[in-house]
């Protein structure tokens, strides 16, 4: 069974955590997944950076920035990444843009994730209808989950759809926004998750984009299944350093 | 229709759109409604009238003279650069606003590079009394303060893009982002025929008045109504598209498309996209683009703003790789170099990019009998200091 089967039958409620791989340095991705880990989260998605992350607020940018300035790139991190399964056993879903994907290879990418315990992937700029058709059954092949995003502007019919095709969960983008955008929740966003609850989809659902803190982590997980903290998560990083990932997984829950 | 888009939004295997979730019902909107708004009676009469009495078209297609008879062939000028604004960039943005208006829209975002486009928006706003934001690289915001002032006096808000490499392409990044944070009440004006399907279709079609003129003046000067070769020099590609389109499926045509090789197409500052670029994806559409074996994304080189786009259209990506159409890169000092012999031999001072398109004469052959349209796509006002600082005038 995929990781991410089992961590939601485990847990009532998951903390998922992302980061930019390659920053702040170049060698903090696995202390960074240890000390995740050690911190009782549930499940990490690693950012693959790209120089052009169109989906993404200026943290995750500037973030994505660093790390290509530091040396990451795709075989980089698959490199960082080889043994990780001896030591991290949570679910690990690698993030980023199709294009560095396209270039490695979408087969040989897929065949390295699966080699490496790699358990999905999000794309957010690889849209639902283009992988249903082309790339679905290689994912599948490798045993690779792929996760889809929907937005408040979403209409029922395509989140239907999406919920046909998907697999893991579903991303609940909390606001129409890029990442990072909010530091609050209003009604409309509570009326929205409330909403989508009540469709009673197949596919469990995670709130990311706006989540910052303990607040904002309970808002999100009221109607479902967990969270994801990116962009407060890469600036405390960036402030307070690997060693304090286990003060900031604290104020969260 | 070979060479046009497909029902999926492909050009053979480029275009699509490649966009996130967030940007899905602001795209769709368009693509369910573009071809049935633009071709409605209203709109066309619209458009049509604006075109005349507001932009100054139909724009001359002159015979070059000197030019010629200096290479022994026919030289036409498409004379664009008498369009308002001093270029082609204003047909795109006349159509958008009107399609802006008719999808309900009251908040118009852009990008720009060099500042032309985001001068063309600028002014249609105006024109329409609809609030307007052009998000332009911190970098560009320097180097282009005369267009930066442009903007600002026709009443646009210019937003600084600091991520990145501060130019075009993070401009474009950030004009994307907006949208994706004001999905409802806004339209995005894109440029150039670049960007998630139906953009490169719906900028092609409202750039293809050129072509359309060219037929219809083409006969009345030389009795057939369609060219032995079109010239146009391409970035993202709109003027390009506009000058090929209905010459596209006509094989009798032949179309060069001529791209800037900056200091040269090894030297590791070129904008050649076609010669550097690998299949990728780029602004939401899947194209060539000029980038690291890792897939990022590189930024391109040229001295002349408008033509450094580290992409080009899924039209011109699928024309080169068809080999349908001739693609040939121009050095910035030989650009420069026709930047003056246009102006001293016909007396029209041309953007650096258009000058670009003119200098393939002393390299590409032609027959005495051929009719050779150029597109003269800008006017060189807005290259003045460059030109000054080049020949030291």
């Amino acid at each position: 069974m995929n990781r991410i089967d089992q961590t939601f039958q485990k847990n009532e409620k998951l903390l998922s955590i992302y980061f930019s791989a390659g920053h702040p340095e170049l060698e903090d991705t696995v202390p960074i997944l240890r000390a995740l880990q050690d911190s009782g989260v549930d499940m990490v998605e690693i950012g693959l950076p790209f120089s052009d992350p169109l989906a993404d607020g200026p943290t995750i940018q500037e973030s994505s920035t660093r790390a290509l300035r530091n040396g990451m790139s795709t075989e980089k991190l698959f490199q960082q990444l080889e043994n990780i399964r001896e030591n991290i056993h949570i679910p690990l879903v690698l993030m980023g843009y199709f294009n560095p994907m396209m270039q490695y290879g979408i087969e040989r990418f897929c065949q390295k994730c699966q080699a490496i315990g790699i358990d999905g992937l999000i794309i957010p700029d690889l849209p639902v209808d283009l992988y249903h058709l082309h790339y679905k059954e290689l994912f599948d092949q490798y045993n690779l989950y792929n996760m889809f995003l929907i937005s408040p502007q979403t209409s029922e019919e395509r989140i239907r759809y999406i919920d046909s095709v998907s697999s893991g969960f579903i991303y609940m983008v909390s606001s129409a926004s890029v990442t990072g955008a909010q530091s609050t929740f209003g009604n409309t966003q509570e009326a929205y998750f409330r909403r989508i609850a009540e469709m009673q989809l197949h596919t469990p659902q995670v709130v990311g984009f706006g989540i910052s803190n303990a607040e904002t982590y309970r808002a999100a997980t009221r109607f479902s299944r967990g969270a994801i903290i990116g962009s407060a998560f890469i600036k405390f990083l960036g402030e307070k350093g690997v060693d304090a990932i286990p003060d900031f997984i604290k104020s969260i829950r | 229709m070979k060479y046009q888009v497909d029902e999926k939004g492909f050009y053979g295997d480029f275009g699509g759109a490649f966009i996130p979730e967030m940007l899905y019902p602001n795209v769709e909107e368009l693509r369910k409604n573009y071809i049935q708004i633009s071709d409605s009676e209203s709109f066309q009469k619209e458009f049509q009238s604006l075109l005349i009495d507001y932009v100054g078209r139909p724009t001359p297609l002159y015979f070059a003279e000197r030019l010629s008879e200096k290479y022994n062939t026919k030289i036409y000028l498409k004379r664009e650069d008498l369009c308002h604004t001093g270029a082609h960039k204003i047909n795109n943005t006349i159509g958008q606003i009107l399609m802006a208006q008719r999808l309900g829209k009251n908040r118009i975002i852009a990008e720009t590079g060099a500042g032309q486009h985001g001068v063309a928006t600028a002014t249609v706003c105006a024109l329409m009394g609809i609030q307007c934001i052009v998000y332009m690289g911190a970098l560009d915001i320097k180097r282009q303060a005369p267009n930066v002032a442009r903007m600002k006096m026709l009443g646009a808000e210019v937003r600084a893009a600091q991520s990145g490499s501060k130019t075009l392409k993070d401009a474009t990044n950030e004009a994307i982002r907006d949208w994706i944070n004001n999905p409802v009440d806004t339209h995005y004006i894109i440029g150039s025929v670049v960007g998630p399907h139906p953009y490169p279709d719906m900028v092609a079609r409202f750039q293809s008045v050129i072509s359309a003129e060219t037929q219809a003046q083409l006969l009345e000067k030389e009795g057939r109504d369609y060219p032995d070769h079109v010239v146009a020099c391409v970035g993202g590609g709109s003027n390009a598209a506009g000058l090929y389109y209905h010459f596209l499926e006509n094989p009798q045509v032949n179309i060069i498309a001529v791209e800037a090789a900056g200091k040269g197409i090894d030297s590791g500052a070129s904008a050649a996209t076609s010669a550097l670029g690998k299949e990728g994806i780029i602004h939401g559409s899947k194209t060539l683009l000029m980038q690291t074996p890792d897939g990022q994304i590189t930024e391109p080189y040229s001295i002349s703003a408008g033509l450094d786009y580290p992409g080009v259209g899924p039209m011109h990506a699928h024309l080169f790789r068809s080999q349908r159409a001739e693609f040939i890169s121009i050095p910035d000092q030989e650009a420069m170099d026709w930047g003056l012999t246009l102006s001293q031999m016909e007396g029209i001072i041309p953007a650096i990019e258009t000058a670009h398109a003119f200098a393939i004469l002393d390299i590409r052959k032609f027959l005495p009998e051929d009719v050779v349209v150029f597109n003269c796509s800008g006017r060189g006002d807005k290259d003045l200091d460059t030109y000054i600082d080049h020949f030291k005038l």
